[in-house]
């Protein structure tokens, strides 16, 4: 049962078309990369997944009872936030913000989501840590959590390995590789890493301001596009 | 010693401390998602705006606060969307606003009235310059700012962190950013009358600084910044009294000192 149905989709800014011919569909356990090139569209339809930039055309359509808004959310950090003063436990439990609904202040079920998933991904030591305080490799650490906290069915990572360390790398990926075996959480995943990207997801969309490719990771080793985009190794 | 106690004797001075007390919560309490935000600024220039809409209430005769309270909150709202739409960006959007606002006050009152002491009040702020109705209207907003600050508190701290990631999960950032600019706006013009419209944005930044040099959590900053605000308050007040100094400016100082004690601590 598709989990996340794209059908030819397109998005614009100011009237120029930045991305077009998006057309494909998830199911419940899929792990997909989306790569391309810088300018490629691959922010635009993130923010189209999360409802944040409507389509010029075509549709999104969610199944098996998944909103937008239950989407758990990885985005980029921006300078903002590497000096924010907030604990790690007070970053995680915004996660909790769609639940939320027209209650005003988080339950004590919401708390107990938070501690979980804090602990899962191993940084139930840093609660009262000072976020700022944290390396890179933590702080994405404690986004992910957050990010479990909003969802049961579907992440949405925003290039989650930026700027880390090779071991911190391998560690956040074997992360989420975790989460969507053994939750079945679909993963969505936008990457400028394309070797991990062949290695863990299950599947890949390749934009270049319209859908270039679409299908399975062994199917896109196989195909030219990643030849080229390789440069000539293959993968 | 009696010095000290006769003072709080005087109505104006209960009058100043309570609703002082009430603004300087308020500062603090919003000042954090401010400075956190980066609007730090706009607390100034809505002061400047907010003395423009003095300066021209009191040439028509009209109750100022009924007039400056409107306005600065429809600049407030204003501000917000120029600075994430327009051509010009924020920081000079909110300069080119304060000065215009400020030259509009300051001819304004030299046609009209010329520089008189309630002129010079507004802008370096006066407690004597709080009557009985000015202080019940502040004493109201300022307990709704309270109230819808301690409400919110957990959207507000999404929407100040991540204002992404609070979009994501179908919250109205939009909506909250407007309440923080109508909360901030409100504040301001309350606190000018005591501050004056030079002084009032350092009630907004300085706690919100100073606890940030020593806390490590939101939590702990909104607390610690509360404290630091009532207690420079109400030692600058007090301070004032009895050195017979400008009321705003001795509680900027007093915000001057407890930012660089923080400093020092935090460095530890």
């Amino acid at each position: 049962m598709a989990i996340l149905t794209c059908k030819d989709l397109a998005f614009s800014y100011d009237g120029s078309t930045v991305l077009e011919g998006v057309n494909f569909t998830l199911n419940a356990g899929n792990y997909l990369c989306i790569v391309g090139e810088n300018g490629s569209g691959k922010s635009t339809l993130m923010k189209g997944l999360l409802g944040l930039k409507a389509p010029d055309r075509g549709s999104i359509s969610f199944g098996e009872g998944l909103k937008s808004t239950e989407i758990g959310y990885l985005p980029q950090q921006t300078q903002l936030q590497r000096d924010f003063p907030a604990s790690v436990r007070e970053v995680v439990l915004s996660g909790c913000l769609n639940s939320l609904g027209k209650r005003l202040h988080y339950s004590a079920e919401d708390k107990k989501r938070a501690a979980f998933n804090m602990e899962r991904m191993g940084i139930e030591d840093l609660r009262d840590k000072s976020y700022q305080a944290l390396s890179g490799g933590q702080q994405q650490r404690v986004l992910l959590a957050r990010a479990l906290c909003a969802t049961k069915k579907m992440l949405l990572l925003d290039e989650p390995v930026t700027g880390l360390d090779p071991i911190a790398t391998g560690e956040m990926y074997n992360l989420i590789k975790l989460v969507n075996l053994c939750d079945n959480i679909t993963v969505i995943m936008v990457s400028h890493d394309i070797h991990a990207a062949a290695r863990y997801a299950t599947h890949i969309l390749h934009l270049g301001q319209k859908q270039l490719f679409f299908g399975t990771a062994g199917q896109y080793r196989e195909s030219d596009l990643a030849r080229r985009f390789l440069g000539g190794n293959r993968l | 010693m009696s010095e000290f106690f006769h003072m709080f004797s005087f109505h104006f001075m209960q009058r100043a401390l309570l609703v002082g007390g009430l603004i300087s919560l308020c500062a603090a309490l919003l000042g954090v998602s401010l400075v956190l935000k980066r609007y730090s600024m706009i607390g100034d220039g809505l002061s400047h705006v907010g003395f423009g809409a003095l300066a021209i209430a009191s040439a028509l005769h009209v109750a100022p606060l009924a007039v400056a309270v409107p306005v600065v909150v429809v600049t407030a709202i204003l501000l917000l969307r120029l600075s994430q739409n327009s051509r010009i960006k924020g920081d000079a959007m909110i300069a080119i606003i304060s000065s215009s606002a400020l030259a509009i006050g300051v001819i304004c009152v030299s046609v009209t009235t010329g520089m008189n002491t309630e002129v010079s009040s507004y802008m370096f702020g006066s407690i004597l310059s709080l009557s009985r109705s000015d202080a019940i209207l502040s004493a109201i907003l300022s307990a709704a700012v309270l109230l819808l600050f301690v409400l919110f508190y957990p959207r507000l701290f999404a929407v100040t962190f991540d204002e992404t990631f609070a979009k994501a999960t179908g919250t109205r950032a939009e909506l909250y950013n407007s309440l923080l600019a109508v909360l901030t706006a409100i504040t301001v013009v309350l606190g000018m009358r005591m501050m004056g419209a030079l002084l009032i944005s350092s009630l907004i930044i300085f706690p919100a600084l100073s606890s940030m040099r020593v806390c490590r959590s939101f939590k702990a900053v909104v607390l610690c910044s509360a404290g630091i605000s009532l207690g420079c308050f109400v030692i600058g007040t007090i301070a004032s009294y009895m050195l017979e100094t400008p009321t705003g400016a001795s509680i900027v100082a007093a915000n001057l000192l407890c930012f660089c004690v923080c400093c020092i601590v935090g460095k530890k």
